[in-house]
């Protein structure tokens, strides 16, 4: 691989990557990511050992991808051009699928995805991608993300090169505001704000930091990007590090993600050789390189000044804010932290221009948003739609409704801090502001659908349970407020429950929600007083109904 | 944070090898105390556990006291003191997981293994845990054993499962 010493050697180097693309061949792209734990390995193996033996080596290419969205179907893959799209594949459908399907261009019907009888062999009729817009995911699942020079030929580090020859970092600051993108991660801070207050904090030393310290249960939507298309992400922070003036970045993962650590790797070292990372990069004056940081299992380092103690070895509690990280971060100095989708949103934001990316999304919430779509729901995987799409269309339109003969309860959104979206408000728009009028938040995309079978009452001590071991101890409100709420919340599913014990929830619930340190204590009473609110009449049913409960159930466990 | 006391077997353990630690300790010459958290890690990922007798091979080494090194091990869930099962169990109580019956599956290792979470079978074969999210909710209820998923599991299943390693 060479090294590319000037941004007009970038554009050389992808215009001989294509002369060198075959045109005419069928290419395969398997998931190797999370369809790895359905089989995907093998089949690519067989996919791989039938090439050899048929000779096709040629004319039939094997790309193993990254997610491909829809996880329901695992192990999955499409074919180009012809445009199909095959899921629950395994080793011995293979033969079949050459000879069939890219020999004589049959359909396979059983490997089709269906909806209502109908088999659907093509990606664009299935109503699972039409329905979805795909910006940040725009690579993920068609490009091998172990290979940087199938980022390049998708126009990758073209936006970098743009804002490295023609624009000053001001300017950089000025069309991430314009663009209007706020953080992915879950508050929806403006993203153009927290730019220019790091670039404005004084101090020759900053740095840039990725959080992908995914915690939330349910939320997968960073690990499919980071397994998926890892250069976009290193791509939104040399912009980043452009703009504030950082010279080292760190990226903090979860420990749990060791597919997305070994990409990352391969990523980071790639772009050194191509001298995207390092020194005087494409030969200006421009360096920055950039470091892994693994998490070691706490939830609580995904707030960023617990994320910060953590990246300097200590144990990751949060301290008060201000100052905020924009002027006192890692090791004191300036510190700018984004979520890994509001990077991987960067780069195409300098490709597209500011003024194409406000076209999208609503009012206030500019662009799409990744959802992990799970639970109760046919189509489980990741989906992206603009800002205001509905839940009704995510759940039924993309999703596929509820399977069997149930029906939609509640969309839990946002995780631990959210809260549960009951049915009458399945044609709210989705953005941040919506989302937190009804009682949850946008979190960081987090989407479970829950059936009429789910207990609302268990499901809030489920979170509450959640919290309270992942509290981390360090304030009083957060530590005993999860802890007294949780007691309370398993009483009443015990059938223990007592007559005040509303009461007494909402109340905790609110200083635990006034007086914590962090965003933990902050949000973690949202599930319980978004259930409160929609569901109280199984809260009380559930207290009332304690004479019979208590002859039904075994007695509560002693602590 | 669940906090992991040290018992009073802890003392009488055997001293582990440091030939490793050292190996581990000369990559990183001029470590700092940004470097604890990725030296323990591979301290665990060398002995299974982070034995005492290596720890304080590290604390002579990095120069941050044994306290400190010890406040970090014990905030981490990703870190233990005890030596652990050849294979590590982990069980997604993440949200899919919990309405698809992560429970059951829970309350089946239980019963087949006579563990609780967090600790380890006498024969030191299994170590079961708990692990919030595995983010393949696609695949709930979902446990991973050492690096091997296996999805979409029922009771039957996982005692299957079990009695195959």
């Amino acid at each position: 691989m060479k090294n590319l010493k000037t941004p007009d050697d970038l554009d050389i180097y992808k215009k001989s990557l294509e002369a060198k693309r075959r045109t005419d061949t069928t290419r395969i792209f398997i998931c190797a990511t999370g369809c790895k734990a359905l089989g995907a390995e093998e089949v690519c193996r067989a996919f791989k050992d039938e090439i050899a033996k048929q000779s096709l080596a040629g004319k039939i290419e094997i790309i193993e991808t990254g997610c491909q969205g829809l996880c329901t179907r695992a192990p999955v893959l499409t074919i180009e051009p012809l445009g199909i799209f095959y899921g629950r594949v395994t080793e011995t459908d293979v033969p079949e699928i050459i000879s069939r399907t890219i020999q004589k261009g049959e359909n396979i019907d059983r490997l089709c995805y269906s909806e209502a009888g109908k088999r659907i062999p093509y990606v664009r009729d299935i109503p699972f991608y039409s329905k979805q817009k795909k910006i940040v995911l725009k690579n993920c699942g068609s490009i091998n993300p172990r290979n940087i020079d199938e980022y390049i030929l998708r126009d990758g580090y073209a936006a970098f090169a743009k804002v490295l020859t023609d624009m000053t970092p001001d300017k950089v600051v000025n069309e991430i505001k314009n663009s209007g993108l706020r953080g992915r991660g879950g508050a929806g801070y403006p993203t153009g704000l927290k730019w220019e207050s790091v670039r404005k904090a004084h101090g020759d030393i900053k740095y840039v930091v990725c959080n992908g310290d995914e915690g939330d249960p349910g939320a997968f939507m960073d690990r499919a990007v980071l397994e998926g298309d890892p250069h976009a992400v290193i791509e939104g922070m040399l912009i980043g590090a452009y703009a504030i003036g950082a010279k080292k970045g760190f990226i903090y993962v979860r420990a749990e993600y060791p597919i997305a650590v070994e990409h990352l790797k391969i990523a980071i070292e790639q772009a050194r050789n191509l001298g995207l990372l390092g020194e005087n990069i494409l030969g200006t004056s421009f360096s920055f390189d950039l470091e892994i940081k693994m998490g070691a299992g706490a939830f609580v380092c995904g707030e960023e000044t617990a994320l910060i103690a953590s990246i300097e070895g200590k144990r990751g509690m949060p301290r008060p804010r201000p100052p905020y990280p924009a002027t006192s971060g890692i090791w004191g100095k300036p510190t700018n932290i984004n979520n890994v989708e509001t990077f991987a949103n960067v780069p195409v934001i300098f490709l597209n221009g500011s003024g194409w990316y406000k076209t999208i999304g609503t009012e206030s919430s500019k662009g799409t948003k990744i959802f992990a779509l799970a639970g109760n729901v046919k189509n489980t995987g990741l989906v992206e739609v603009p800002m205001g799409t509905t839940l009704r269309e995510i759940v039924y339109d993309i999703g596929g409704g509820i399977p069997g003969r149930k029906k939609f309860k509640a969309a839990q959104m946002g995780g631990p801090s959210g809260g549960c979206v009951p049915a009458q408000h399945l044609d709210l728009p989705i953005d941040y502001e919506t989302v937190k009028a009804v009682g949850a938040i946008m979190g960081s995309g987090g989407l479970i659908v829950m059936d009429d079978s789910t207990s609302m009452v268990e499901i809030a001590r489920y979170f509450m349970e959640f919290c309270q071991d992942e509290s981390c101890g360090k304030c009083v409100p957060c530590r005993i407020g999860t802890k007294r709420m949780l007691d309370i919340l398993t009483r009443i599913t015990q059938g223990q429950g007592k007559q005040e014990d509303i009461k007494l929830l909402k109340e905790l619930a609110e200083v635990t929600k006034t007086a914590s340190l962090c965003g933990l204590g902050q949000t973690a009473a949202n599930p319980v007083l978004s259930t409160i609110q929609y569901f109280s009449d199984e809260y009380e049913e559930a207290i009332h109904k304690k004479e019979t409960q208590t002859s039904q159930h075994n007695p509560p466990k002693p602590e | 944070m669940m906090h992991k006391p040290v018992t009073a077997s802890e003392k009488s353990k055997p001293m582990a090898d440091l030939t490793k630690c050292r190996d581990i300790l000369a990559k990183c010459t001029s470590a700092t105390s940004a470097d604890l958290i990725p030296i323990l890690q591979q301290i665990q990922d060398a002995y299974g556990y982070l034995p005492q007798n290596v720890l304080e091979e590290i604390t002579a080494r990095v120069r941050i006291p044994l306290s400190k090194i010890y406040g970090v091990i014990t905030f981490y869930s990703q870190f233990s003191l005890e030596p652990r099962g050849k294979h590590t169990i982990k069980v997604c109580v993440g949200t899919a997981c919990h309405i698809k019956g992560a429970p059951d599956i829970k309350k089946k290792i239980t019963e087949v293994l006579h563990i609780q979470e967090g600790e380890t079978t006498k024969d030191y074969k299994f170590t079961y845990e708990p692990v919030a999210c595995l983010g393949t909710c696609f695949l709930a209820p979902v446990m991973m054993v050492n690096e091997r998923y296996y999805g979409k599991l029922t009771t039957e299943k996982t005692e299957q499962i079990l009695k195959s390693y």
